[in-house]
């Protein structure tokens, strides 16, 4: 694969994408607005899908979803495994914004116009040197109440600058730049099982890397309640009829490409399957998330609501919303990422906590790299280490490795990396997922695992 | 000379070369094809005559012209547009091709305008020497953007593009063809290209300027000169692992399992025969038994929306493509990063979903209506007329049993008047939709 990435292209086509998914919403109607219904069926989608289903309760009641296919109905009825939720800053988020050492004379003289001022703030209570970046406001809430741990400066050994590369060190949890299946791809590989789809998913509109299994199947869908096929003219029994005909369709085949399309199409129709219950329900979401002009908020109630219904999801992974790649006019944007992602992470624990759910699920917040410590008057290039969360009920609430300050930087003027995220890794496949980090983190052996549980 | 295929050549074989070399047959054209034996087939699409459009003129979602280099996303349908009209298939696949190859995203270049200039670079030199190919490339403003080369001047070599045009455009990474040495050597000799700023339109003026090229002597595999930007792309296309690269990259796009070593080598003497010609080594590609025996290909969604379109004749009268091509994980003018599109990861349930979409969207304006339509009540008939809808693909027999048996199950549910007269209209669109979206139509 290319290194390069000089002009961002991966993340700006996330962006893309997510415009492209936008527009989406206003193009082919998921379900039936306006679509007629044949005379005497005195049925509406909604119930004949619950009723073809056996769903005799929506999504609101937990746990009681009825008649999946085999395979997910024993995933699910199992006992609850926890959840591993990965939320990615794209770009290289700022570590020296995210968590800034507001009175350090170096900062300010690295950063004359985009220091931040110590008063804007809270104090991080674990290193009083440090503080949130005000849109982070809701990450110090939690924190408070010992539920995020804070990582000041993860990274690697010779941090490779180029986005494409380091995400993509991030994503196969290893710096090999050959490694095709994502970290949390194997772990499925390891512990997964091939009938259940939705043990990873990639909430986006299509795979994110880290997600990249090898042997098991995994799914990535935008919201559930968009998981649906819709074909014109067909509608009642017949287009019951038409969904039953994708299994079939999806039947193993002798020519290798024409059998990885037929898999592509049961591995889609299970995970229709799977979210039918969400087709043209609401997710009965029971506290507020931010209403803004971003899917992610949107895409975390999905999340809990998903888990709330007992789905057998393992890992997840989603993109966060903003731009986190700022070269230049880099205050306002980091502050509008900032400020939606970390209220609706807040939202998202606190949906969790209502629904009794908080002590299953930990996310973990990680960017490919922080930026250069030295601005370049109104923005900053890329960096090395940068800042990574983990938040959720379970998750410690101490600081992981310490703040190296800003008169300690390497040789190419950046933060130096007191914790690996491949230890980060092998902590949350041993403390959290119940796995051999020797299973799926090449080299595990040689990492020193933080504490990252309680 | 590479071997050649001495099988049956008729209509099966006849819409595969129309999918790998094109955007798959229009009703008729795999029947009308297979009519000239293989060879004929083959040289009808390496040696198309001049270029027509046929069809119905594409038009935005309001009924207007296309505006390619003003209207986001009309880029991407002028394009498509091609793939579909076109009389050259071969020609624009190549396009396609070049593309991929020298993946360039209007991410890091802006203007449309000169997007579309690279895409006119790729459909001239489609089938032409991919020495000259390489060399205009080296210098087309787009590509300049996209890999640094107006940033690469003496006093700050920039190794983006050298690095590159040997990793991924002609050599090779891990051959062992070049070290970081030859990378920072080939950055010195490319430098010297410059451009401008205009604040209405963007980047303008390229150009070499001479004093920012560094003329010094550069040692490149091993060679030692004052080396500038040609002899950065003639050392490149003469270098001994170039011909290997060359003709195992091609053929990927073609057939998906590997050459066998004996016609590797045979395309590459081939290649080199012909200093560097593209069209011979296609034609032996085209000509090769491994793309009539071997096994199927997963399209790509550009391939796919395209030969829907053809198939039903239909131009482009929406702009839907743009989302639901993108959607489905390939938007034109964008790939991923500078390695182009991974072939191999087409499908997820996501990338599924967004083709059921884009065979939704393809039939939805001629969709039958229960009310009016008049279908016979019998399931071979439904299917024998979903074909000849879709322009009579070859299909499976396993998914043509499965689409007949949905057929009858769907019609078995008729238990009231109603719903004898007007289910056989909504099993017949659901069989187009079926038919449309099942791996047999996302492979050719």
């Amino acid at each position: 694969m290319a290194r390069s990435c000089h002009h961002c292209d991966e993340f700006s086509r996330a962006s893309l994408m997510r415009r492209s998914a936008a527009e989406a919403g206003r193009g082919l109607p998921a379900i039936e607005p306006g679509m007629p219904l044949p005379a005497g069926t005195g049925l509406d989608r909604r119930s004949f899908v619950t009723r073809t289903f056996g769903l005799a309760l929506s999504v609101y009641g937990l746990g009681k979803l009825g008649l999946f296919e085999e395979g997910i109905a024993r995933a699910a009825s199992g006992p609850a495994q926890p959840v591993l939720v990965s939320v990615f800053l794209p770009g290289g988020a700022d570590a020296l914004s995210v968590l800034y050492p507001a009175l350090d004379p170096t900062y300010l003289k690295l950063r004359p116009t985009l220091a931040l001022d110590p008063a804007a703030g809270p104090v991080f209570t674990e290193d009083t040197r440090l503080h949130w970046h005000p849109s982070l406001q809701p990450f110090a809430t939690l924190h408070g109440e010992g539920k995020v741990s804070v990582l000041p400066a993860v990274g690697y050994t010779h941090p490779d600058q180029s986005h494409f590369t380091s995400r993509h060190f991030w994503e196969v949890g290893a710096t090999n730049a050959r490694l095709t299946s994502g970290w949390m791809g194997r772990y499925l590989d390891h512990a997964g099982t091939m009938d259940n789809p939705l043990q990873g998913l990639s909430l986006d509109y299509q795979l994110q890397p880290s997600l990249a299994s090898t042997k098991v199947p995994v799914a990535s869908v935008a919201s559930p309640e968009e998981y649906s096929f819709y074909a014109p003219g067909v509608w009642g029994d017949v287009e019951q009829r038409m969904l039953d005909a994708l299994r079939p369709l999806g039947a193993r085949r002798k020519d290798p490409f024409l059998n990885q399309a037929a898999k592509a199409t049961a591995q889609s129709d299970r995970l229709r399957r799977q979210l039918a219950p969400f087709a043209g329900n609401g997710y009965g979401t029971p506290v507020p998330y931010p209403d803004v002009d971003d899917s992610f908020p949107h895409q975390l109630a999905g999340l809990a609501a998903m888990l709330a219904a007992n789905l057998p999801l393992r890992c997840v992974a989603i993109t966060a919303p903003g731009e986190y790649d700022t070269h230049s006019d880099q205050p306002q944007p980091l502050a509008d990422g900032l400020d939606v992602t970390a209220r609706s992470l807040l939202a998202f624990q606190r949906d969790l906590e209502a629904r009794g759910l908080a002590n299953r699920v930990l996310t973990l917040v990680w960017s490919e790299f922080g930026r250069r410590a030295e601005e370049n008057d109104s923005g900053t290039d890329h960096g090395a280490a940068g800042t990574g969360f983990l938040i959720g009920t379970r998750a410690r609430g101490k600081m992981v490795g310490e703040f190296p300050g800003v008169d300690n930087l390497d040789d190419d003027g950046n933060l130096r990396a007191t914790a690996d995220f491949r230890g980060v890794y092998c902590s949350l496949i041993e403390q959290w997922l119940g796995a051999d980090a020797k299973a799926v983190i090449p080299g595990a052996g040689s990492f020193s695992r933080p504490a990252l549980v309680k | 000379m590479p071997p050649v295929y001495r099988g049956p050549f008729g209509k099966p074989q006849a819409e595969r070369l129309l999918w790998r070399a094109g955007f798959g047959p229009r009703p008729g054209e795999a029947e009308r094809l297979a009519k000239h034996g293989l060879h004929g087939a083959v040289h009808s699409l390496t040696h198309p005559g001049r270029e027509r459009l046929r069809g119905p003129k594409p038009h935005d979602d309001n009924g207007h012209p296309l505006a390619p280099n003003d209207a986001w996303g009309h880029d991407q349908l002028w394009w498509l547009d091609r793939m579909v009209r076109t009389t050259q298939p071969l020609a624009e696949r190549m396009t396609l091709v070049w593309h991929d190859w020298f993946a360039t995203s209007q991410d890091g270049v802006g203007p449309a305008r000169l997007m579309l200039r690279q895409n006119r670079l790729f459909r001239r030199h489609a089938l032409g020497s991919f020495s000259t190919l390489l060399t205009e490339v080296t210098h087309d403003p787009a590509m300049l953007l996209w890999l640094s080369g107006v940033d690469n001047e003496k006093d700050a070599p920039n190794e983006n593009y050298g690095r590159e045009m040997m990793e991924l455009f002609t050599i090779g990474a891990d051959r062992g063809g070049y070290t970081e040495h030859d990378v920072r050597e080939q950055a010195r000799a490319l430098t010297g290209w410059r451009s401008d700023w205009d604040d209405n339109l963007g980047p303008v003026n390229f150009r070499y300027d001479k004093r920012r090229h560094d003329p010094g002597v550069k040692k490149i595999f091993g060679k030692k000169g004052h080396f500038d930007w040609r002899d950065s792309c003639r050392l490149c296309v003469h270098h001994r692992l170039h011909p290997s690269f060359f003709v195992t990259k091609l053929w990927s796009y073609f057939i998906p399992t590997a050459p066998p070593a004996a016609t590797r080598r045979e395309l590459e003497q081939l290649y080199v025969h012909h200093g560097f010609a593209v069209r011979p080594v296609v034609e032996a590609i085209l000509l090769h038994p491994a793309l009539y025996r071997g096994p199927r290909m997963v399209k790509s969604p550009a391939l796919y929306t395209a030969g829907l379109l053809r198939a039903l004749r239909r131009g482009i009268d929406t702009e839907a493509w743009t989302w639901l091509m993108s959607l489905a994980g390939q938007q034109l003018f964008y790939p991923p990063n500078v390695a182009g599109w991974d072939d191999t990861r087409w499908l997820d349930t996501a990338t599924y979903r967004a083709r059921w979409m884009i065979a939704s969207q393809a039939i939805e304006k001629r969709q039958l209506k229960p009310d009016k339509a008049k279908l016979p009540d019998n399931a071979s008939k439904l299917l024998a007329r979903a074909e000849g809808f879709l322009g009579q693909p070859v299909l499976t027999g396993q998914t043509h049993a499965e689409l007949k048996h949905f057929a009858k199950r769907a019609l078995g549910d008729a238990n009231a008047k109603w719903k004898k007269e007007q289910y056989p209209a909504l099993i017949e669109n659901a069989l187009r939709q079926l038919m449309a979206s099942s791996p047999d139509l996302q492979t050719c």
